[in-house]
Formats: structure tokens, C-alpha cells, sequence
């Protein structure tokens, strides 16, 4: 998937920092609604999600199976579809771990902030090869424009 | 006896891009080997190489988790709507 196009309003892109920032020192984390086309699919809502890893949150995130139905359920809802979940990385870089990876999905995009003393800095997104070995970067295109909803 | 699967957006891709498919089974383990048999690329999303569904895979008869019923054994009905729901998580590299 290497050259994919992930599109974002800057507006929705300002809500994935400041929900980091609200969080900061531990991870937020959300799911990314919207559309998926050939070369690019675009992000059209957010649903921002509590971190369910209670013992850990400072350096892992982790929905329930509820969370994830709420999210196929409020895509559907609004006859998008979940494209991915973003998450933060607390004064660390804007890569996928390898913890990240062991946990993740193909197909899915995963937008990742990095929050650093607070400050929402480098942001990025990627996607898991389908053998599971590793990530394609996905292109973020900050777009200008009015909410979905 | 008819029961629909639902199948998560990440796995449409290796599901002839379906949202759903219908077939005939008695068990949530009838219907998933019957799924992966139609759709072999299915398979490693959905099962370690033990044949266990994978630990990041979460099964719903309806609005019960499987873990909570009898686990694969669990039996379905017509009409019963299975859902694959994803284990979702992630974190930082940093040991804290």
C-alpha cells in the first residue's frame, strides 16, 4: 500500500492533539470514521475513546470489544465506515512499536500523535503489511473544511 | 441452519470485500471453519498457527461474547448474527 493518501481535516486533526494533550501524560485514543477509496480514503469524524489500560496508560492503550462495536456501530450510524483509530505517544516519537505492531491490523489506518512535555508535535499514520512483518507510512493531507455532522 | 457472519472493515479485504456472509452451521465453530474455508485468506487474521482463534480475536453470538457462552462449541440458530470484533491496542516503545 505504499503511496496511500490519508485525508484529514486540519479541524479533526486539532481534536486527535487536543484529546493527546487532555490525556497527557497517559494515551488517548479514538476511532477514525469516514471513507476508503482505491488510492486515499479520507477521515470524516472521530470518536474519541477512554483507555481502558488502567494498569499501564502512560505507555499503552487498549479498547474493549464494546468499544470497537460502539465505533462499527456509530460509523454505520452515519453511513461511514471505520477506517482506523489514532492514539498518542506521550514524550515519545510518532512511530508504531513493536508492541504497536503485535497488536495491530491490516487495512486499518493508525494515526499516531506524539505528545512531548504536553505539546502535540509530530503526527503520522500508517498501516500494517498484510503478512503482519511491519508498516507502510501513510501520507497525512490536512485538508481544510465544514464537520460531517 | 442459516447464520450470518459480520465482518470487521479491516477484514473485508480478505472477504471478497463483504460486509456480511450467510452460510449453514450449527457451531460458532462450524460457521468460522466454513468462513475460512470460503475466504482462505481469512485464515491467519483469524487463527494462530495452533489453530486457536487468536487471542486479538473477539467472537459475538448476537450480543454475547462466546468467551461467556461455550466458547467455540457455542451453538447458533437460525437467524443468529455472529460478529468478529478486533482487540484493539497499542502503546509507546517506552518502558515506564
Amino acid at each position: 500500500m505504499s503511496g496511500a493518501v490519508l485525508k484529514i481535516r486540519e479541524e479533526l486533526l486539532q481534536r486527535i492533539h487536543a484529546h493527546g494533550v487532555q490525556t497527557y501524560p497517559h494515551e488517548c485514543c479514538g476511532a477514525l470514521l469516514g471513507h476508503d477509496g482505491d488510492r486515499e480514503r479520507e477521515v470524516l469524524d472521530l470518536l474519541p475513546l477512554a483507555n481502558r489500560r488502567g494498569d499501564s496508560p502512560r505507555n499503552r492503550f487498549e479498547l474493549t470489544p464494546g468499544d470497537v462495536r460502539l465505533a462499527e456501530k456509530t460509523a454505520r450510524e452515519q453511513s461511514l465506515e471505520l477506517i482506523g483509530w489514532y492514539h498518542s505517544h506521550p514524550n515519545a516519537p510518532a512511530r508504531p512499536s513493536e508492541f504497536d505492531r503485535e497488536h495491530a491490523w491490516p487495512w486499518y489506518s493508525y494515526i499516531i500523535v506524539s505528545v512531548q512535555k504536553g505539546e502535540p508535535r509530530d503526527t503520522t499514520s500508517w498501516r500494517l503489511y498484510d503478512d503482519r512483518s511491519g508498516y507502510d507510512p501513510e501520507a497525512i493531507e490536512a485538508v481544510l473544511g465544514a464537520s460531517h455532522c | 441452519m442459516p447464520v450470518k457472519v459480520i465482518i470487521p472493515t479491516a477484514l473485508r479485504p480478505y472477504a471478497g470485500k463483504q460486509e456480511s456472509v450467510e452460510l449453514q452451521a450449527a457451531t460458532v465453530q462450524e460457521a468460522l471453519s466454513s468462513l475460512t474455508s470460503q475466504f482462505a485468506e481469512l485464515k491467519k487474521h483469524l487463527f494462530a498457527d495452533d489453530g486457536r482463534l487468536r487471542s486479538f480475536v473477539n467472537v459475538y453470538v448476537n450480543d454475547e461474547d462466546i468467551r461467556y457462552l461455550q466458547k467455540d462449541q457455542t451453538r447458533v440458530r437460525e437467524g443468529d448474527i455472529i460478529s468478529i470484533v478486533p482487540s484493539i491496542a497499542g502503546g509507546t516503545r517506552n518502558k515506564i
